[in-house]
Parts: structure tokens; C-alpha cells; sequence
């Protein structure tokens, strides 16, 4: 049994360090020192930098322009990214329909769409929920009608996060409407340019650019344009929320806030002393730092069972669910700490200090982590059915 | 970052598991828990053949030259279906005590024969106005002759009613010193009282006892700061063991229990209910493995942050796991017949041994890797 990383492994570290430190401009460097709500164009320009290194999708096999990293370079890599504060890339292209096109995609696909997610010439999205499809997505009705060559799609998605940036959208759609619901769909590239597309967007809760509701009418897509087989989306679906839990374990930005949240306290008077040397908060925050550590070993845990080569498991299931909680929870914290600056909102930057002025916006936004990428509730009927074997509704 | 085992601890693993599968089912615990003992000499004696007892002590005094880490996998076992021999009492406790506070001689003299599963060790260490600091200690050692001479009062010594080697901490002129004292000793007087979950302790009343110094005097405080760590540690693995059990034990009565014409594990608020305990149970583990890896830690700062981190997790995550184990069970949950209560005994136990939440969350937000970067 051994806790620590490998001499070889901490000179990564130490060399992903000093390339973030030297590689962030200082516009983003600024930002990123309040944790202050990246836009899509700084996103995109950390995107470009990251692959002018090679760095920007540590997940993809070398040969298809991965860095060739193991496991634990890929973790070392994305803790310190994270606790860097640097800009969390956009998923969809690199971390979602990239590794499900290199699993399932056709040599056409892979090469015409994989080299311009990884240099960030495309932009995507994702078109899986609809207005009356949530947390029970295989009833989604946006329907792809079969007109020979190509599919005309009709319907509405929604929560299609920076479909107003996007040039490509993944989509699960009804391809036949007659036999068992996740029997019938099916998975399928979108251009974004095709006439009969329309987006409009919609403001977070933390006043940020980033929901939409994305509309199709009578958009044709060419019958290439499919992922896997016809009716077998809901197979693509499930492969890709794979790939997407274990990305939001969140262990290094869930100790960036809890910094802040000591920050905050410490800047914070508090009769002759300051709030952090308050008891009843100390230990508050202690007690959110011990459930962030218990996290972070469930974490490593999960990693050493990667080097042996295990799959990840639906035990990745509650990366997402306590990663989630914890990310919340401490800026829920921050809230706490800030006392009555907590009313501000989005002000000239004398109003609060730096370091609280995107904490109300970040608050608000954060409710969105238990929710996004398949609700907490549903991980926890996946974890139900999948790792303790309860017996589910209607059946013995 | 490697966290598999070794082949010798695959094979302890094995070994522990086979045991409390086939010779340590619960119904031995229940039964034990009524005799004056409170566990069977002779599993213990087999404990020390198996090599077991001298798992995480020195090979110079007759011990295996192992770790926390191994003494945990142990004990998470034992966990499962509450193994009554004294193992924390004898060998993390009173072992321990011997690694961290007394020379290499004495260490050989009185490790050698517990190891063998000879003799039992305990260490008294606890007293009333205590609570959980090692150094709020009234007894008073003083010299007499070529030896000591103790007197005090000390509580909740675990195994101390059948130990026949007491470690006894007692403040010197120099300061806090270990002192041995030996089972029969003249002025030692040792009550047996119950605990909850079925054990037996001991109340230890010194007059003027017979001792004799362990190690330096006055250099007894880093000694019982560590044991206590270890002990902390070695609970947190015992606790994995007892939420494993506790976990799958409801697991399965949600899939057999039916109501309303279905098994209960169909509903969703319970499923829920399940679903928190696993998360908890998991939780546990990664902290007790860390716990266990850093209890031998000379870095006191790195050792007191994991260990206090485990503790801490194991009176809230445990504590819920025990709890919701229970309520899943209904009725029958808090009837004594049923074994779930007394696995939730023995949780509350571990809890409020060697420091509970409260403790360990104030201690670790004292650190200063707490404000370390600010």
C-alpha cells in the first residue's frame, strides 16, 4: 500500500504547474484568482493554448492526439488544472462525443469530426432533454423521420448548454416510435447551420451565458450522420454518461472554494477576532474539508483501480453524487462567510472585495451540479438497481 | 499510488475472512457477551499461532515487523461479525503503548508472551475528569525503593479485567511516564465493568501500586498521543467491517421483507435510504485506509489530520449507517434477538472511543495544515 505518487509523477506535477502558471495570460490569470465565470471565448482560448502543448484531451489515445498519459498523469493533470482555477473546457466536444465517436464512430466519422473537437475548430453541444423529458429521457419525442438518405428532424431540446457557440449538436432522437421507448432512438450529429435550426438562449440562475433551447423544423440530416446503428441510441447514451461521471469528481475546484471560503473568513472580523477563529464556523468548515478529503480517497481509490485496469464501474456513481454535494456546500459556506455582503450582485468592484464579488453568481449557479449530467436522485436509482440489486417497480 | 495489497496481506485477508465466516459467526459474540471473560481464551490463544497478535509489532520482540495497514485488514473482518477477543485492547492498545513508550528490553519481555496469546496487555490510560486528553492525568507516580509506586484512579481500561500486564500512565516529578504493573500487584485493585455492546473493561484502582518505569520518565506524552492514533485508526477499520455487514445485512432484508404485496427494496425512499448508507459505507473505508497508512507517520501534523479526518467520518458515516440500518429493519431492528442491535452497539462503541466528532473535528481544524496557504 502506498499513498504517494511516484518521484516520476511529482516532477509531472511540479512540470503541469509551472506550464499553467507560465501558460495562463494574465487576462484569465485575473479571473481565474476570483474564480469569476469564464466566457466561451476565454474558454476557447485556453482550449487553443492547451492543444498548441498537446495537453487538451488527456483522455484520447495518442494516436488520435492524446498526450499518451496514464492514469495518474490524467489525474495529476486535471487536480492541477483545477486547483489552478483555469478554465474548465467545454465537455461536450472533447470529453463527450469524442471518446464516444473513438468507441463507436465510423473511420469517415472519426476523421471529419475528432481533429477539429481537439483544436477547437468546432464547437458542440448536446440535445438530450427536452421540455417533457428530463430525468426520464428515453421518453424524448424529437422525432428523426427516414426520407431515404437522410432523417428530417422535427422537436425541441433544452438545458443545450453553449448551443449558441455551437457548430455541431449530438442528439438523441425517435427514429421509430412503434416498438419499446429506448428501443426506438436513436443517436445523431447535427450541423448546426442546417436551415430549420433556431437557438434561443437562456440566462443561469447565476446570470451566465450558457442554457438554450435549441428547436428543429424540418431540419434534414444526412443518414451518415448516425452514431452506432439506427435505434441504438440509447446504448450510445449510456456509454457516454460513462465518460461524463467520471470526469465531476470536482476534488481540486471543491478545495479552490474551500480556500475561498477561509479566505472570506479570514478578511472577515468577527468581535476581536476574525470569523475563521469563530468555533462554530471553524469547525463547519472543517467538517466540509473531512467530507472533501473522504471524497478525494474515494477518488484515489477509483484511480488505483484504473492502473490495474479496472473499468470504471457504476461505483463512479458517487464521484458525481458527493463531488456535487461538496462543490455546493462550499459555496454555500462562502455565502455564510460573506454576512450581509452575500446581498451583492454583480457590482462596481469597490462594492464587496474581489474574492467575494463572484461568489453570489457562483452560488446560485452551483444548484445546477446536483442536477446536470443525470440528476443526483438518478444516480442514486443507478446505484440502487445496478450495485446493491434492489428489485425495481413491476418486477419481482 | 498503489492501494492493493500485498501477498501477505492477501493472504491475512484470506485467512481473517475464512475465520469469521466459519469459526466466528455473531452467534459467538451473543453468546460471549454473557460470560465473565467476554471472550474465549482459546481463540485467542489460537489468534497468537496464527501469528496475528504480533501483527503490527517489532520482529525484535517476537512480532511480525508489520503496520497499521495490517493490523486493519484484521480487524475490518473481525468488524463483520463482531470478533469478541480482545485484539484492540491487547495488541493496539497495550502493544502499541510498549512500541511507542518503552526500550527495546522491556518491549521484548512483555510483547513476547502476549504475542503468543499468553497474556493480555491493557492500557489504562483514561480517567474521569479526562475525557479524551491523554495528559489531563492526576495519577501520581512516585518513587519507592528501586521502583514506583502509583496511585489514581483509572476508567474504561479496555481488557483490563483479565489483563495480566497493565500499562498505567501516572504524572511523574518529570512529567507523564508509562509504568507497568503487574496482574496480583500489592495496592492494585481492578473492578470489571460491562460495555454496551457485550465487552468488559476494567475500573483500575491504584494505592500507592506497585510499578515499574517504562521507558524515560516524563517522555510518556508522545507515546500516548500515538497509541491513541493507532487505536483511533484501528477503530476506523473495525467501524468499515461493522457498516459492511450492517449495509448488506439491510440490503437483503429490503429484497425479502414484503409489504403492500412487494418486497420493501422496491420504494424508492428506501432504495435512497440504501443508497446513503453504501455511499457512507465507501466513504469509510477510503478514509480508514488513509487513517491506517498515516497512523505510523512520524510527520505529526500528516498523522493527526487523517486520523482525526477517519475518526470524524466514522461518528458521522458510521453512526448513520448503524442508525438507517436499524430504521430500514423496522420493529424487529431494535429487539435484542435481532443482530443488527448489536452491531449498532458496537458502532456506538467505536465512536465514542479514542475521541468522537466533536473531538476530532476540533482537533483537526487546530492543525495548522488547517490555515497552511492562507
Amino acid at each position: 500500500m502506498d499513498l504517494s505518487f511516484t518521484p516520476e509523477e511529482e516532477a509531472f506535477r511540479a512540470e503541469v504547474r509551472a506550464f499553467v502558471a507560465s501558460a495562463m495570460p494574465p487576462h484569465l490569470a485575473e479571473k481565474a484568482a476570483v474564480d469569476g465565470h469564464f466566457g466561451m471565448d476565454e474558454m476557447m482560448e485556453w482550449h487553443r493554448i492547451l492543444y498548441a502543448k498537446g495537453w487538451v484531451a488527456p483522455h484520447w489515445p495518442k494516436e488520435l492526439g492524446g498526450p499518451g498519459w496514464s492514469v495518474a498523469q490524467r489525474f495529476i493533470f486535471t487536480e492541477e488544472l483545477e486547483s489552478a482555477g483555469a478554465p474548465i473546457l467545454s465537455p461536450f466536444g472533447l470529453a463527450m462525443v469524442g471518446p464516444l465517436l473513438i468507441q463507436f464512430g465510423t473511420k469517415a466519422q472519426k476523421e471529419r469530426y475528432l481533429p477539429k473537437i481537439l483544436s477547437g475548430e468546432e464547437v458542440w453541444c448536446q440535445g438530450y432533454s427536452e421540455p417533457g423529458s428530463g430525468s426520464d429521457l428515453a421518453s424524448l419525442r424529437t422525432e428523426a423521420r427516414d426520407e431515404g438518405d437522410h432523417f428530417v428532424v422535427n422537436g425541441q431540446k433544452t438545458w443545450t448548454t453553449y448551443a449558441q457557440y455551437a457548430d455541431w449538436i449530438f442528439c438523441l432522437v425517435r427514429t421509430n416510435p412503434s416498438v419499446k421507448q429506448q428501443a426506438g432512438i436513436s443517436f445523431l450529429l447535427i450541423d448546426m447551420k442546417t436551415e430549420g435550426v433556431t437557438v434561443k438562449p437562456m440566462l443561469t440562475s447565476g446570470h451566465t451565458p450558457a442554457f438554450c433551447d435549441t428547436f428543429f423544423d424540418n431540419v434534414r440530416v444526412p443518414k451518415e450522420n448516425v452514431v452506432g446503428k439506427v435505434d441504438q441510441g440509447w446504448t450510445m447514451a449510456k456509454a457516454l454518461l460513462g465518460h461524463e461521471r467520471t470526469l465531476i469528481a470536482a476534488v481540486g475546484q471543491s478545495a479552490r472554494a474551500i480556500q475561498r471560503v477561509k479566505h472570506i473568513a479570514q478578511a472577515t472580523r468577527c468581535g476581536d477576532a476574525t470569523l475563521l477563529d469563530d468555533p462554530l464556523f471553524r469547525a463547519k468548515v472543517a467538517r466540509l474539508e473531512i467530507q472533501l478529503e473522504a471524497h478525494r480517497m474515494a477518488n484515489l481509490r477509483a484511480l488505483a483501480g484504473a492502473q490495474l485496469g479496472h473499468a470504471p464501474g457504476p461505483e463512479s456513481s458517487i464521484l458525481k453524487l458527493r463531488g456535487s454535494e461538496i462543490l455546493q456546500q462550499a459555496y454555500e459556506l462562502a455565502m455564510d462567510a460573506m454576512g450581509q455582503n452575500a446581498l451583492s450582485w454583480f457590482n462596481e468592484p469597490d462594492v464587496v472585495p474581489p474574492d467575494e464579488h463572484w461568489v453570489p453568481s457562483v452560488f446560485n449557479y452551483n444548484r445546477a451540479t446536483t442536477i446536470y449530467g443525470g440528476s443526483n436522485e438518478i444516480q442514486k436509482n443507478i446505484i440502487a438497481k445496478l450495485i446493491l440489486g434492489l428489485p425495481q417497480v413491476g418486477k419481482d | 499510488m498503489d492501494l492493493s495489497l500485498t501477498d501477505d496481506q492477501k493472504m491475512i485477508k484470506e485467512t481473517a475472512a475464512s475465520f469469521v465466516k466459519k469459526d466466528s459467526p455473531v452467534a459467538r459474540a451473543r453468546e460471549l457477551r454473557d460470560s465473565a471473560l467476554g471472550w474465549d481464551a482459546a481463540v485467542y490463544r489460537q489468534m497468537g499461532e496464527l501469528g496475528w497478535l504480533g501483527l503490527p509489532l517489532p520482529e525484535a520482540a517476537g512480532g511480525f515487523g508489520g503496520t497499521m495497514v495490517d493490523a486493519a485488514i484484521l480487524l475490518e473482518e473481525f468488524g463483520k461479525t463482531l470478533v469478541p477477543e480482545p485484539y484492540l485492547a491487547s495488541v493496539v492498545l497495550g502493544g502499541r503503548a510498549l512500541v511507542h513508550g518503552a526500550t527495546a528490553a522491556q518491549q521484548a519481555e512483555l510483547l513476547g508472551p502476549m504475542i503468543e496469546g499468553e497474556r493480555v496487555i491493557s492500557l489504562a490510560w483514561a480517567e474521569r475528569g479526562s475525557r479524551y486528553d491523554p495528559e489531563a492525568i492526576e495519577a501520581r507516580a512516585e518513587r519507592r525503593g528501586e521502583g514506583w509506586a502509583i496511585t489514581g484512579e483509572k476508567v474504561w481500561a479496555l481488557g483490563a479485567h483479565a489483563a495480566d500486564d497493565l500499562i498505567v500512565s501516572a504524572r511523574a516529578d518529570a512529567g507523564i511516564s508509562l509504568f507497568h504493573v503487574a496482574k496480583g500487584a500489592r495496592g492494585l485493585t481492578v473492578q470489571t465493568v460491562k460495555t454496551m455492546d457485550g465487552g468488559r473493561a476494567g475500573r483500575v484502582r491504584l494505592e500507592g501500586a506497585e510499578a515499574r518505569l517504562l521507558g524515560e520518565p516524563g517522555a510518556a506524552g508522545a507515546a500516548l498521543s500515538r497509541v491513541l492514533d493507532d487505536a483511533a485508526a484501528a477503530a476506523c477499520a473495525e467501524g468499515v467491517g461493522v457498516a459492511t455487514a450492517v449495509l448488506w445485512m439491510t440490503v437483503e432484508y429490503l429484497k425479502t421483507r414484503k409489504q403492500f404485496g412487494v418486497p420493501i427494496g422496491v420504494f424508492q425512499a428506501l432504495q435512497h435510504r440504501a443508497v446513503d448508507m453504501f455511499v457512507a459505507t465507501e466513504l469509510l473505508k477510503g478514509t480508514s485506509i488513509l487513517a491506517n497508512a498515516r497512523a505510523g507517520s512520524d510527520d505529526v501534523v500528516e498523522r493527526q489530520r487523517a486520523v482525526s479526518a477517519a475518526k470524524a467520518q466514522l461518528s458521522s458515516g458510521g453512526f448513520y449507517v448503524v442508525a438507517q440500518g436499524t430504521q430500514l429493519h423496522g420493529g424487529i431492528g431494535v429487539t435484542d434477538e435481532h443482530d443488527i442491535s448489536l452491531y449498532f452497539k458496537r458502532m456506538r462503541v467505536l465512536m465514542a472511543l479514542f475521541g468522537d466528532e466533536e473531538h476530532h473535528v476540533a482537533r483537526y481544524a487546530a492543525l495548522p495544515s488547517f490555515t497552511a496557504g492562507l
